[in-house]
């Protein structure tokens, strides 16, 4: 492992920028998501952007530790994506499409 | 121009471009129109952010070590994330959310419905009555 040159310490600057952007719009579609699906979708997401954030950082501060917790937080965030979809599922399946997420028209 | 010099702008461009697509995973989920053409946006595109920066921490570390655990994450990233859209396209479509009006085909119109609107299974049944009770 070598020290960093300037562009790619210039492109994890730029990476994590647009990261944080990124967050901001995931958080907006969290708070805001008319649905409770569209909530989890965007913490689905926020994981996912949340471990690209971890792997950037080790990129900037060279320690390659910190990429066990990135595969840690990518288990953590699927199983409780995989644990609100079958709540929402249940949920949806036992009190109908007029509580909570309206259903669109079949007929 | 060593040969690390190389690896380390690969790397930048990775990075940059995992940065890039993990943006448009997430503009994607602001401008999309319903839940599940949001999660195509998210699932594809974030995955393929995650994994370009992740692929990037193993060129620039190219270590044996830290290379297996970055193709260990993206490995897991890629078997995972189908997984979990799936269920949360599941869920999505039992709970009833509403589809986009533009949506021109409905597969899975009347083959998952919400339990009180099919013949509910009997293991879905009683659920629902004691629903029906609350309200």
């Amino acid at each position: 492992m070598t020290p960093m040159n300037g562009f790619l310490q210039i492109c994890i600057e730029i990476g994590m920028v647009i990261l944080l952007a990124s967050f901001v719009l995931t958080v907006w579609r969290l708070l805001k998501g008319p649905t409770l699906p569209d909530r989890i979708v965007a913490l689905d997401l926020f994981g996912l952007l949340a471990v690209a954030f971890i792997a950037l950082y080790s990129l900037w501060d060279s320690k390659p530790v910190f990429l066990d917790a990135a595969i840690a937080l990518a288990l953590v965030a699927f199983f409780g994506t995989v644990a609100y979809a079958r709540f929402v599922e249940q949920r949806g399946r036992d009190l109908g499409p007029d509580r909570g997420g309206p259903a669109h028209d079949r007929d | 121009m060593t040969v690390t010099d190389i690896m380390q702008g690969l790397a930048g461009i990775l990075v940059l471009g995992g940065a890039f697509f993990c943006f448009v995973a997430a503009l994607g989920i602001v401008r999309l129109q319903d839940v599940l053409i949001r999660m195509h946006a998210s699932s594809k595109a974030g995955t393929l952010g995650s994994g370009m920066i992740l692929l990037a921490v193993a060129l620039y570390f190219a270590e044996v070590s830290v290379v297996a655990r970055a193709i260990a994450a993206i490995a897991f990233l890629v078997i995972t994330a189908p997984v979990a859209s799936h269920m949360i396209g599941r869920a999505a479509y039992a709970y009833g959310v509403k589809l986009w009006e533009g949506t021109v085909l409905d597969e899975a119109e009347g083959r998952m419905i919400p339990s009180h609107e099919a013949t509910p299974p009997a293991q879905a049944a009683k659920p629902a009555e004691t629903a029906a009770d609350l309200r």
